[in-house]
């Protein structure tokens, strides 16, 4: 926009000579330069934020989708968790009595069941976004990073009304939250990070290979018994390990093991994560969104020829 | 460009609300130039300097599509170079184009048309070469792209006008000049899914129309459509050039089209510029580019065309026109047949049946590249029996009702958002001289394009006039 305006030019071009006309669009400088592209690339950040209006309206179309031509509609945000944490409730803390912080195990599993849905979903839907979006991929110019960025608007929507139950729970079983709820948004950022950081590598390679679309939920389910989901972390080390720490590391590289158990105690007032963990999960946070990012830019220019 | 959004879209709006949008359509039709040449100074909008775009076709076994064949064969085999192809689907293109101008781009299927209109509104990045534009791009590459089937009307268009890069506050500005043009007021609330295909076609342009870029790419968005709209369409399109000075990109086969809206034209051949001039002399090039003339001369088989082999355009979603014969009254296999004389035409066609709401056909075309017939399934449709992946369609017409001349003829098969495939043109189309009257009566060659079969009677009419006298 810092061009002269065409009136402007125009008017010198009035007594001007032709070669005078042509230095005059010489120095205009171009609204879009196109440039053979290799290697790795910029992010473009201020482009993402122009497009930011279409992060919104992709983010709104999912929503207004999902629940199209359902009976029940919103009520299966609620049920759905219910459900899983009625069973997972019943499985680990009933039948296998795993530790759950002293907490009434269903309470405690849903809590778990809230930053982990948050996670799975975004990560899945984000990884498809490319693939379910094809036709436009294929025929329209706009960042493709918003594709996987704004499938965590209905995540975080879903979240939302899993939280009010969460609330309507607490209040059931008597339990208050403690000063830690204040970092609640916190820990649901780094979760998101995460969640589109991995996206950003799923989905591109999905554009080339199908088979991430079938590996991917498999990896994903078992990564959720392997993340402290439906027992507590400090409880199962201390029973897995008696007291030699072998199983430390395990849970140490997994992200997710210092978020889920802040969430919790955020939520529940349960035993303070340890900080090593969540220092941890900050910087892969930041690392995988950024890298991710990276690299999806890489790949994103053979996206509309291979799609 | 330099206007800030909010003082572009005051002057849009003035210019946009036309007082009878439908009455000014035949003449912005009639008359393209004159409005330009005000507008037009100079000033290079887009400029395109040795844009180059290959794509790798990798051969037989060496096709990965999963990561498992990617990794085996990399296990496998790590430092063999895999046998690969590559092709060059735009070889040197170099064009301006100016403020005010209509640029067509024409050529036939697999010419580079569609990769040059990708790499320009940057879906896809050149090999080499290089682009400069000087304003705000808008493309419509495809109409209803961003379409979702359950939405409704009213949300689609919001919808679409986000993806195509309209503010919020611009679509709710047009909405009501959007819904007009669509006419689509009483199916605003209805999911897009249960539209006609034209109500669908209508109200993706209309809201493409109020768009508001500088420059305007625009890929075949009129293969669709009845007639009415078309024009409709080019008639907003014009408007859009003439009164405000933007510039667009057309690619389209319609030489009907091209040659009403275009100032310049740009004729492509295998990803190379063949001819960069007015729209004629490139209209007139491109009909006597017919399918595969040399061969089908050589061997002397004009009337009968085989079609297969041919780069079938990546959207066509497994249709293929595949063999036209064309024959005379007598049976014969021929392109040349008599004036007022029988035509069958044969076309087959593979994958066709997959497409409920497909439609195919024959068009025929003067010198000058205008439509003068066509004829389609949809309009007059075959009884439908069983349907089959390979079909043969034949089309019987008793009375080509064209005067003398060299015409060519096409082959359509399309559906209600895209083109399928097309052989545009297949070949020429010559008519013959023949007494069509019976009466010995010589038609001068270009006279009139159209026989009028009929009778002449002469009675008295002297019995029922009152003389004056």
């Amino acid at each position: 926009m810092q061009q002269p305006s065409p009136t402007q030019i125009s008017t010198a071009n009035d007594i001007s000579s032709d070669q005078k006309n042509i230095s005059s669009q010489h120095t205009r400088k171009p609204e879009v330069s196109i440039r053979p592209q290799k290697g790795w690339s910029g992010l473009a950040l201020l482009q993402l934020w122009q497009y930011r209006e279409l992060l919104l309206t992709f983010g709104a179309r999912d929503v207004k989708l999902r629940y199209r031509q359902t009976v029940l509609g919103v009520i299966w945000v609620i049920v759905q968790p219910l459900l899983a944490a009625g069973i997972f409730s019943l499985i680990f803390g009933e039948i296998a009595k795993m530790p759950t912080d002293n907490m009434p195990p269903f309470l405690f599993v849903f809590a778990g069941m809230l930053g982990w849905n948050l996670f799975s979903s975004t990560l899945l839907k984000a990884s498809n976004s490319l693939l379910a979006n094809s036709g436009l991929v294929s025929k329209v110019f706009f960042p493709r990073l918003l594709l996987p960025i704004s499938t965590t608007l209905s995540s975080l929507i879903d979240f939302g009304v899993a939280l009010m139950m969460m609330a309507v729970l607490m209040v059931i079983y008597r339990v208050t939250p403690g000063p830690a709820l204040i970092l609640l948004p916190l820990w649901l950022l780094m979760l998101l990070m995460i969640a589109v950081g991995i996206s950003f590598i799923t989905s591109a390679l999905t554009v080339s290979y199908r088979d991430v679309g079938y590996i991917l939920p498999v990896f994903v389910n078992l990564l959720m018994y392997a993340s402290p989901v439906a027992y507590s972390l400090s409880g199962v080390l201390t029973r897995l390990n008696l007291g030699k720490g072998r199983f430390d590391i395990f849970f140490a590289l997994n992200p997710l093991s210092g978020l889920l158990e802040a969430m919790r105690w955020s939520l529940l007032n349960t035993t303070p994560p340890n900080l090593g963990y969540l220092l941890y999960s900050a910087v892969f946070a930041i690392a995988s969104l950024v890298g991710g990012a990276f690299i999806f830019k890489r790949m994103e220019r053979r996206f509309a020829d291979v799609i | 460009m330099s206007f800030n959004f909010a003082a572009d879209n005051g002057v849009a709006n003035a210019v946009l609300e036309p007082p009878a949008p439908n009455t000014s359509m035949p003449n912005t039709l009639v008359e393209s130039t004159p409005a330009h040449a005000q507008n037009s100074n100079e000033e290079v909008m887009v400029s395109v300097r040795d844009i180059s775009k290959s794509y790798v076709l990798a051969h037989n076994r060496e096709q990965h599509t999963t990561l498992g064949e990617a990794a085996s064969h990399w296990i496998k085999s790590p430092l063999q170079r895999t046998e690969q192809e590559i092709f060059w689907s735009l070889r040197d293109v170099s064009f301006e184009v100016k403020r005010g101008e209509v640029l067509g781009i024409i050529g036939r299927n697999g010419a580079g048309k569609s990769t040059l209109l990708k790499v320009l509104s940057q879906i896809t990045s050149p090999t080499e070469g290089q682009i400069d534009l000087y304003g705000r791009v808008g493309s419509l590459l495809e109409v209803g792209t961003g379409f979702h089937p359950e939405l409704t009307g009213r949300e689609n268009i919001y919808l679409n006008g986000a993806i195509l890069g309209m503010k919020k506050s611009v679509i709710e500005g047009h909405f009501d000049e959007i819904v007009k043009f669509a006419e689509v007021e009483r199916f605003l609330d209805t999911p897009v899914k249960r539209y006609s295909s034209g109500m669908y076609v209508r109200l993706a342009f209309a809201v493409a129309a109020y768009l508001n870029p500088e420059i305007l790419i625009v890929d075949e968005v009129l293969a669709v459509g009845d007639a009415e709209f078309q024009k409709k369409c080019i008639g907003k399109m014009s408007e859009v050039t003439q009164q405000e000075g933007r510039c667009v990109l057309f690619v389209s086969h319609n030489m009907t089209a091209i040659s009403s809206l275009c100032t310049r034209c740009i004729l492509l051949k295998d990803g190379r510029i063949v001819h960069d001039g007015d729209t004629e002399t490139a209209v007139r090039l491109y009909q006597t580019m017919a399918f595969d003339p040399e061969s089908a001369e050589a061997n002397g088989t004009s009337g009968d065309y085989n079609l297969r082999g041919r780069k079938v355009a990546s959207e066509s979603g497994g249709v293929e026109l595949r063999h036209v014969t064309l024959r005379d009254g007598n049976g014969a296999i021929t392109n040349s047949i008599r004036m007022g004389g029988a035509l069958s035409v044969e076309i087959e066609v593979e994958g066709f049946k997959h497409y409920r709401q497909g439609n195919l056909g024959f068009a025929i075309y003067d010198e000058n590249g205008r439509v003068v017939s066509e004829f389609s399934v949809g309009m007059k449709p075959p009884p439908w029996s069983d349907r089959h992946v390979h079909e043969r369609f034949l089309l019987r017409i008793p009375h080509v009702p064209l005067t003398q001349g060299t015409y060519s003829f096409s082959v359509h098969c399309w559906n209600q958002t895209s083109m399928l495939d097309e052989v545009n043109p297949i070949d020429k189309l010559h008519i013959t001289e023949f007494d069509f009257y019976g009466s010995g009566f010589q038609i001068k060659p270009r006279r009139f394009v159209a026989l009028l079969d009929g009778e002449w009677t002469v009675e008295d009419a002297s019995a029922n006039q009152s003389t004056p006298d």
